[in-house]
């Protein structure tokens, strides 16, 4: 199963823009964050395909995450 | 009362006078300062049906009670007119310096009246005023012409100034402070030109009177800890500034690209504030006693300046399908220097550059230069020849509605109001588009942030393609967000603060007793003024809408695919929550209880 795992802002450093990242059991985006060292206090945002999502969803077959830290403006 | 001078600096251009009047305390507290004190000025002075860039109109810069004391981001004004684009009530504000600088010089609002027979300047020192000539400066571009002003005022004085653009009334013209700073909107900068006014300079030597030092002292503290603390006020604003949006914005599928015509820029990692701060930024920047710091200074070229925002980015990016962040700072840099609204001025070329693909606009009105999609080359003398009313720029410089209008296709204006719409589109955020359809300046975003909570889970996380209970979130940032503008700090703090502590800080300053819910109600009171001006300006509840792209296109690809605005889902309980009436009018009931 392939995960595209995109991160942004502080999130990048010391790790990666984009990634695809492959899983040989069902993953959840906690699992991901938890392999990256992220922890979830710092993710203000959580995209599953650009839709809200949760951290204990059960991810599908090319599902793409975008996790953000507290950012904003206008 | 304390944090008010008390005074307005009435001026007239026609008989190059000018008087000082005592300010009513008692209806600037009722209409807080700034936005609503101005507003509430203009429409008792001023007749609704007046032509926007005749002598008749009046040009109101209003100082709120905050503006100048030591709050934080303390620092701003409101420009108060006619707005010339939209023909709505037009109130545009702008961070820097000079705001505060005017209540150093002890005056609350400039009232400006008439029109100078030839173009003129004033400079302001404390009791001074004077009116100056300005023919050596008038079609010098902003940077240049502050330069030259600072060598005939005292140090430290602060220059506003319009540009090229204002001077040829261009509809989407700004008002330029500190070189690039602007009250950007609705075409202010056109109603100063029509005045014959290139700049008014200022210098102060008095701080406002604080109403009780030690409470101020405490509630500041208090509000600080709360910015630093806060993810978005704290880090992200300071790290990346506003530009952070483009990727958070692209990732959600609202991210407008080729005039609306999609919503999902692939090449969003190009332009982003990631990459602005990685490759472009010097340093960051701040206005008027400011802890956030969102300004960017970065490098132009071979030079330096002020650098682009989120929204410009967008403009100039995505909507007009570039990619190339060199051209977008040129472009935005051009824009401060000739004077125009970057938002307006890229929403415009984005819906000219879909009149040249769908053959309204042909190659022999281009006069060699390009309007294709994702070509950046031309975008720089395109502003260029905006500003200067030149060519075809002449047309870009009436704003997307008209320029679109001309060719008979208003539709593809992506405008409310004639004011074009900014980088979110609410076919994807939802909420976001009822404030855009209802927000009293026409397509405007920060007259209801809803993007804090439909995607930035700002104070808590809505689904942005939800209606549930939208209505009523747009009316409480609707009614704060008039309130914030009132005051005379940056809507930016309301990320880490609320009503509470705005009324903390103003009843510490004046010596009110303001409470969170008294706070609200200015702000409904002056949406409601707001509203009552645009009625009698003869902008019907009709044009509480959004461009028919919105509404029945939906978006091609992406995250939001599939989806279109359903402002009509939403406008009647909108209507209702409002103490308006079916039609969308305001009731005598809630105008009552208001006190109007």
């Amino acid at each position: 199963m392939n995960i595209e795992v995109r991160l942004f802002a502080t999130l990048r450093t010391g790790r990666f823009k984009k990634e695809v990242q492959t899983f040989e059991r069902t993953v959840t985006p906690k699992d991901i964050l938890d392999q990256l060292d992220i922890p979830i206090e710092e993710v203000a945002i959580l995209l599953i395909n650009g839709r809200d999502g949760q951290f204990d969803t059960e991810l599908l077959d090319k599902d793409v995450i975008s996790v953000f830290p507290p950012v904003g403006g206008g | 009362m304390k944090g008010y001078n008390g005074k307005i600096l009435r001026v007239n251009l026609t008989k190059l006078e000018y008087k000082v009047e005592v300010l009513d305390l008692e209806m600037a507290q009722k209409f807080i300062g700034g936005r609503g004190l101005g507003t509430k000025i203009f429409r008792d002075e001023v007749d609704a049906n007046v032509d926007a860039l005749s002598p008749e109109n009046k040009l109101l810069v209003v100082t709120g009670p905050l503006t100048g004391t030591p709050t934080p981001t303390g620092g701003r004004y409101m420009v108060v007119t006619k707005s010339p684009l939209s023909g709505t009530i037009a109130s545009s504000n702008s961070g820097g310096y000079w705001g505060a600088e005017l209540k150093f010089a002890g005056y609350d609002v400039i009232i400006l009246e008439g029109k100078a027979a030839k173009p003129t300047y004033i400079n302001i020192e404390d009791d001074k005023v004077e009116f100056r000539d300005a023919a050596h400066i008038w079609g010098k571009v902003v940077s240049e012409t502050s330069d030259i002003l600072m060598k005939e005022i005292p140090e430290k004085a602060r220059v506003m100034t319009i540009g090229p653009a204002g001077e040829n009334l261009s509809m989407i013209a700004a008002i330029m402070n500190e070189k690039d700073r602007a009250a950007g909107r609705s075409g202010v900068g056109a109603v100063m030109g029509s005045k014959n006014l290139k700049a008014i300079t200022v210098k102060g030597s008095s701080k406002p009177a604080i109403h009780d030092e030690a409470a101020l002292k405490t509630i500041f503290k208090d509000c600080l800890g709360k910015i630093k603390e806060n993810g978005v006020t704290g880090s992200g604003l300071p790290t990346y500034g506003t530009a952070v949006l483009v990727n958070i914005i692209n990732e959600n599928g609202a991210f407008p690209v080729n005039n609306f015509q999609e919503s999902y820029f692939d090449k969003a990692e190009e332009i982003s504030g990631e990459t602005l701060s990685e490759k472009h930024l010097i340093k960051k920047t701040a206005c008027y006693r400011c802890p956030i710091a969102c300004g960017r200074h970065v490098r132009i070229g071979d030079g330096e300046g002020g650098g682009p925002e989120y929204e410009t980015i967008w403009a100039f990016g995505a909507d007009c399908g570039i990619s190339d962040m060199d051209q977008i700072i040129k472009a935005n840099h051009m824009c401060n220097e000739v004077g125009i609204d970057t938002i307006s001025a890229g929403a415009t070329l984005a819906a000219a550059m879909e009149l040249y693909q769908r053959g309204h606009v042909k190659e022999e009105e281009l006069e060699g230069l390009t309007l294709k999609w994702g070509d950046a080359d031309s975008i720089v003398e395109w502003m260029r020849k905006t500003g200067r009313a030149e060519g075809f720029g002449k047309k870009l410089a009436m704003g997307s509605y008209r320029l679109a209008d001309s060719y008979g296709v208003a539709d593809l204006s992506m405008s409310v109001k004639k004011l074009e719409i900014p980088a979110y589109d609410p076919r994807g955020i939802q909420g976001q588009g009822l404030q855009y359809a209802t927000s009293n300046r026409g397509g405007c975003h920060v007259r209801g942030y809803l993007i804090s909570p439909e995607i930035l889970a700002l104070p808590e996380k809505l689904d942005r393609l939800s209606l549930e209970g939208k209505p009523l979130w747009a009316k409480i940032f609707q009614d704060l967000t008039a309130s914030i503008d009132s005051l005379g700090l940056c809507l930016f703090t309301s990320f880490a603060l609320g009503a509470p502590e705005y009324a903390d800080l103003v009843n510490a300053v004046c010596g009110t007793s303001h409470t969170a819910d008294s706070v609200l109600e200015a702000g409904e009171r002056i949406w409601n003024i707001e509203r009552q001006f645009n009625l009698e300006a003869g902008i019907s509840p009709s044009e509480d809408k959004l461009p028919k792209r919105l509404l029945e296109e939906p978006i091609p690809e992406g995250p939001s695919k599939g989806w279109v605005h359903k402002l009509s889902d939403l406008l009647p309980e909108y209507y209702e929550l409002r103490g308006w009436n079916k039609e969308g009018y305001p009731t005598e009931e809630r105008l009552k209880k208001l006190g109007l």
